[in-house]
């Protein structure tokens, strides 16, 4: 039957949800690094047992911890021991510096403003190997480490992609989706908050915007921008993996030759507003939504929190309502907190600022909370083991 | 010996419990306590001083004697009674929040 782990992060913490394949009775450990808050934390396709998580403070920065029995226990990944004296510690897994000359992007008020260091929002780890792990930070920029987190070096060819032009959006200028092109390892797709979407073709070394055919007519002077839209969440099912999906800040779009052009499929939706975007396990023209409101309401319409599916590819929306709060709900999903399962009757799963976890074990048919009162819900990831 | 104390999140992070109790050489500076600091501890690089640059974090204070030496240069020698253990160098989150 298999069974399911869902890693939670929180805005004071992180959570482990499991479950067997039926998916209704839940075992929830934590919090992990009570206190702190957790962008992301993501399992290995190759050994599931391998999770890495980013840990991050206001006061004391930025933390990577990974976990090699499934997150019973978890370590910053440098174990470094105790140098000798007159050595300088090794503690670099936290250590995330931009390569060569620091640049420059677009600051808030037209001028020139350096790049600096904040958090890693999301960590993606490879496909093939355990200890290769890509990580997209805020301010924007794409690392990597080979060595399971011991150490980041940049992928800096992103930044020559019109770096200047890039702007933060009032939710920081952050890189927060990471696609790995499973047919294709020398192809990496990724999106920033407010930049756009990116594609590499040579394993990261350069990389172009894949943004023609989105249209910002309220955020951006030219509405046709190569760079400056506010993608909030690309997804991709790996079996097609030149099909795309995008949820914008405005509008919900795809793609049918891997970001060359987007083409809307908002379609009924009761609002194109959003930040997540998933697509079903089983079924690549099976997409979900969560729509809000505005960007000045990020709230659901109505105060109904309504998951939207879609079997046609975008156009043509349903929406899922069973178990979900129908009246007085003011919460938001957050563009990291979706996912979904591979168990035979898919699973999908979303997290809300409102601190609860919703499961459905039926493709989005009806829902339940896993658990009701976390802290606000930043990221939900899921794995589905043997 | 020189007493260190640690606000919670960096003695979780660190995993010690209590005071930090560290030989540090002479002339006992703040810079020469973080760095015996982090070489006990490699896990709090980057958490109270900036990889790289060694500058303090904006939300990190260090207390001594009742007094806030958190702006003064990382050569600032600490008083005797911090080298002589009867007083702790403190390292403190910053308040926030309303």
């Amino acid at each position: 039957m298999g069974k399911v782990r869902v890693l939670v992060g929180t805005k004071k913490g992180a959570f482990i949800l499991t479950a067997d394949g039926k998916r209704q009775n839940w075992e929830v450990s934590g919090p992990h690094f009570a206190g702190w808050e957790m962008y992301h934390l993501k399992g290995s396709p190759v050994d599931p047992n391998r999770i890495y998580a980013s840990q991050t403070s206001g006061w004391f920065g930025q933390v990577i911890q990974r976990s090699d029995d499934g997150g019973k226990t978890w370590g910053t990944p440098d174990g470094a021991p105790v140098p000798a004296p007159g050595e300088m510690p090794q503690g670099e897994s936290n250590k995330f510096v931009y390569d060569g000359a620091v640049g420059t992007h677009k600051w808030y008020d037209g001028t020139q403003h350096p790049w600096e260091f904040k958090r890693i929002w999301h960590l993606e780890p490879s496909l093939t190997d355990p200890d290769i792990v890509y990580a997209g930070a805020e301010d924007a920029a794409l690392f990597k480490t080979t060595n399971g987190g011991k150490s980041w070096q940049e992928l800096s060819g992103l930044r020559s992609a019109k770096e200047h032009l890039w702007q933060p959006g009032a939710g920081g200028m952050g890189l927060h989706t990471i696609l790995l092109d499973p047919t294709n390892p020398n192809r990496i797709f990724i999106a920033i908050s407010a930049a756009g979407a990116f594609r590499t073709d040579d394993d990261g070394k350069t990389w172009r915007a894949i943004n023609r055919g989105l249209k910002s007519l309220y955020e951006l002077p030219d509405p046709d921008a190569e760079v400056g839209h506010c993608v909030h969440r690309i997804a991709m099912h790996p079996s097609r993996p030149n099909v795309l999906f995008m949820q914008k800040h405005w509008d919900v779009m795809r793609s049918d030759n891997a970001g060359e052009l987007w083409t809307d499929v908002s379609g009924n939706l009761p609002s194109d507003f959003g930040f997540p975007i998933d697509v079903h396990a089983h079924e690549p023209e099976t997409i979900y939504v969560v729509p809000i409101k505005s960007d000045s309401e990020h709230f659901p319409p109505e105060g109904k929190l309504r998951v939207y599916r879609s079997r046609t590819g975008g156009n043509e929306w349903e929406a899922l309502t069973r178990g979900l709060p129908q009246a007085n709900c003011y919460v938001n999903v957050l563009r990291d907190a979706m996912a979904v399962d591979s168990l035979e009757s898919c699973g999908v799963y979303f997290g809300t600022t409102g601190g609860q976890v919703y499961c459905s074990a039926d493709s989005g048919d009806s829902w339940n909370p896993i658990v009701r009162d976390l802290p606000a819900v930043y990221s939900v990831e899921v794995q589905t083991l043997p | 010996m020189i007493r260190v104390v640690l606000p919670y999140h960096l003695r979780t992070l660190a995993r010690v419990e209590g005071e930090v109790q560290l030989d540090v050489t002479s002339p006992v500076t703040v810079r020469a306590i973080l760095d015996a600091l982090e070489a006990r501890h490699p896990t709090l690089c980057g958490t109270i001083r900036d990889h790289g640059t060694l500058k303090r974090r904006p939300f990190v204070r260090f207390f001594v004697c009742k007094e806030d030496v958190s702006l003064e240069p990382p050569e600032y020698q600490l008083p005797d009674a911090v080298l002589s253990g009867a007083e702790p160098f403190l390292i403190v989150g910053a308040m926030a929040g309303g």
